[in-house]
């Protein structure tokens, strides 16, 4: 019915008397109207918070009468008491320190036992010398609003609860995996020797690289005595990696271990573990590996060692000269132990004379990737060309300097391998450079 | 030590020293020490997790005013002017209160009244305060008593301002409130729980880099973590110190209000008789804050009885 000016009304009808009449009203409202029926709650307390005035629409809410409030009754007596707890301790101290305070969520006692929220603004009146006067107060319906609150502080509540779970989730997944990690390395352990055995008249070193710390290697290696002559050496890599892997890497250690003591040569060891390889996984999940399996046996009068040794599929030892030559010792035809029930294995010899060194390792060092883009295999040819640096060096420096080639390989290196030299002492510490 | 902590609304008068530092074996705030892991913690370390402020006349006796639940060291202005001409005034936040270093609370230790004493021997051995007046305010008063006998070199006088030694009504004893109304008061901090964002917490901590978020903000006088907030509302409500009073052996004088809904006259009564040889002065004051409400009545019992005290 507010209508302006703007939009004549129908001829000659009221229109214009309508809209006259709503302004009149307009004016009628008078700053008095407007204080007693303002919709939202008005009082002004002295400063000991005695009412001294209050609107009707706070009334109304209160359900209270005028003569029962004013001068009757303080502002906080309008409260609950958790409010004149929190009004005494909070409000009251900053609307004193500030002289104003704004926005405060309290709730009004009803009459009839009911309770309104409602938001709290309070502002001190002064006199021109600065001493306070009195306490004017607004008082909104928070009703809606304090419900939508909840709801938030409800989803505020629920969500710190679900990130507080979703911390001791991640913090017993991190747990869970540290712990599988421990168990991961002692199994990993496990797999390959505490220490090499002390040889007399060798020398022996090796290196394991883990390629990821999560999974087991399928990669391994082994040096022991047979008996008071003679030494058995394997290394070897099992197809796959993880769990599975390992339960083969270590059936194959110990079978290969107990072969080598029932029967030394190794062509028969190689055989007896393809035998039990063959047997245990031919039911569906077929497990293999490739293996050099060798006896060394030294002659303390010459000084130099004899080396036999038998290989399935893998690649073949070095040998490295201490005239400074480093050769492939072939063994051709060779497969997979495990694959077939009646595989021939092929078998080479040769002797370590003072200053040689056999090295054995896995194809994660040739199958590194290398050059700019990564897709480079390393090779047997570079691996050769590298190792004749090394000829007529003893085992542990033949060790360390491939250590050190598998670390610049970088991410390159994806595998696990293993390495193994055995070598004999030069008699002479080198002077010469064999380089 | 020439920083003046940011919130603090204390000139130091001239030839006032601030904190002097002088005896304090850090001689630099030292990283940031964790207390939950009970780091040796220095002067200076106490210094700024309290956010110590020092001002009025070094050579005077010391007086360490102490605010109570719900605000901060600011309670104290229109107290502080009243004595820094003769005395040497000491203010503080607890921690979890004010701009103190909110990364120091922990549940359990502020879960007890022992904890906030702890707070107070801890400024006071950061000051090597010996003797000094403590004046507490609300449960502050009963933190007052528990650090006095835990230090009683460092605290020779006790000033409770609108003190209660329990809250909850018992047998025989009235403290005003039922355990009801104290779940009720933790509901409406709940839910003035929006009115405090966690974005907040730097201005209200103080942030020493940054100076221009030192400024005052409307009602951070009173805002705090209301985790911390439940924890103090809990510790303060929900203990019983009335065994605590007679061990008093200090000169004590207790301030009430003539009308108090937090801590009724009869309460002030009780506290009176607690204390032996202490003093109650009722002031002709409304509400629980009477050095607010009523500062220059206040201030007049404070600044008698400490005179008496030299």
């Amino acid at each position: 019915m507010c209508r302006t000016g703007q939009q004549p009304g129908p001829p000659g009808a009221g229109g214009e008397k309508t809209s006259k009449a709503a302004f009149a009203a307009l004016l009628e409202d008078s700053a008095e109207e407007l204080y007693e029926s303002a919709p939202c709650g008005y009082l002004s307390t002295l400063m000991d918070g005695t009412i001294a005035k209050i609107n009707a629409t706070l009334l109304g809410w209160l359900g209270l009468e005028p003569e029962a409030v004013v001068g009757r009754m303080r502002f906080t007596d309008l409260l609950t008491v958790g409010g004149k707890l929190y009004h005494e301790t909070h409000f009251a101290p900053l609307l004193r320190m500030q002289g104003e305070v704004g926005g405060i969520a309290l709730e009004i006692k009803q009459a009839d036992g009911g309770r309104i929220p409602v938001l709290v603004s309070s502002v001190i009146k002064y006199a021109g010398t600065g001493e306070p006067l009195l306490i004017r107060t607004t008082v909104f319906d928070a009703r809606d609003r304090r419900a939508y609150e909840e709801e938030l502080l409800r989803g505020r509540e629920a969500a710190e609860a679900a990130r507080k779970q979703a911390e001791a989730a991640r913090k017993q997944a991190e747990a869970d995996r540290a712990r599988l990690q421990d168990a991961l390395t002692v199994l990993q352990k496990s797999l390959l020797p505490d220490s090499l055995p002390t040889m007399p008249g060798m020398e022996a070193a090796a290196y394991y690289h883990t390629a990821s710390v999560d999974r087991l290697g399928g990669d391994f290696y082994d040096v022991f005595a047979i008996d008071g002559k003679r030494w058995a050496f394997f290394l070897g890599d099992v197809c796959g990696k993880g769990p599975q892997a390992a339960a083969v890497t270590s059936l194959t250690r110990y079978t290969l271990r107990a072969a080598a003591l029932h029967d030394p040569d190794p062509v028969t060891a190689l055989n007896t573990l393809n035998k039990v390889l063959h047997e245990r996984y031919s039911g569906g999940d077929p497990r293999y590996c490739t293996a050099v399996f060798g006896i060394l046996e030294p002659d303390s009068a010459t000084g130099q060692v004899t080396v036999r040794l038998a290989s399935g599929g893998h690649p073949p030892v070095l040998v490295l000269r201490a005239d400074g030559t480093a050769d492939f010792l072939p063994t051709p035809g060779g497969i997979l132990v495990g694959i077939l029930p009646d595989p021939c294995f092929a078998a080479a010899t040769t002797v370590l004379t003072p200053g040689d060194t056999l090295l054995l390792y896995t194809d994660g060092i040739t199958e590194a990737r290398t050059g700019e883009d990564r897709t480079t295999l390393y090779g047997d040819d570079a691996l050769r060309a590298f190792a004749t640096h090394y000829a007529g060096k003893p085992p542990q420096a033949v060790i360390k300097a491939l250590t050190e080639l598998l670390d610049d390989f970088g991410d390159g290196l994806d595998d696990d391998t293993a390495l193994l030299a055995l070598g004999v002492p030069a008699e002479d510490p080198p002077t010469k450079n064999t380089r | 030590m020439d920083r003046e902590p940011p919130c603090s609304p204390y000139a130091v008068p001239e030839g006032a020293a601030h904190l002097d530092t002088g005896s304090l074996e850090a001689p630099e705030p030292a990283a940031f020490v964790n207390h939950a892991e009970l780091a040796i913690l220095t002067g200076m370390d106490i210094e700024r997790r309290n956010n110590i402020t020092v001002t009025g006349n070094p050579e005077g006796p010391t007086v360490v005013l102490a605010h109570g639940f719900g605000c901060d060291q600011n309670m104290w202005r229109l107290t502080v002017p009243a004595l820094v001409e003769d005395y040497r005034v000491v203010l503080f936040d607890y921690v979890g209160s004010g701009r103190s270093d909110l990364s120091a609370f922990t549940r359990d230790r502020y879960a007890s009244l022992d904890g906030y004493a702890q707070d107070v021997v801890e400024v006071c051995e950061a000051l090597d305060l010996k003797d000094a007046a403590f004046v507490g305010h609300s449960v502050s008063a009963m933190i007052g008593v528990l650090a006095a006998q835990a230090a009683p070199a460092r605290i020779g006088a006790l000033v409770m301002v609108a003190p209660s030694p329990r809250y909850i009504d018992d047998v025989d004893y009235r403290g005003g409130f039922s355990a009801e109304d104290i779940d009720e008061l933790l509901l409406s901090l709940e839910s003035n729980y929006l009115g405090w964002s966690s974005a907040m917490a730097p201005l209200i901590m103080g942030n020493p880099d940054r100076p221009e978020l030192g400024e005052e903000l409307t009602n951070s006088f009173c805002a705090t973590d209301p985790e911390m907030a439940r924890v103090f509302a809990r510790t303060t409500f929900l203990s019983d110190s009335r065994d605590d009073l007679k061990a008093v052996g200090v000169p004590t004088l207790v301030l009430d209000c003539a009308q108090d809904v937090i801590a009724p006259r009869e309460v002030g009564a009780f506290v009176q008789r607690a204390v032996p040889g202490s003093k109650l002065i009722t002031l002709d004051a409304t509400g629980h804050c009477p050095h607010l409400s009523a500062p220059e009545a206040t201030n007049e019992a404070l600044t008698t009885f400490l005179s008496g005290l030299r």
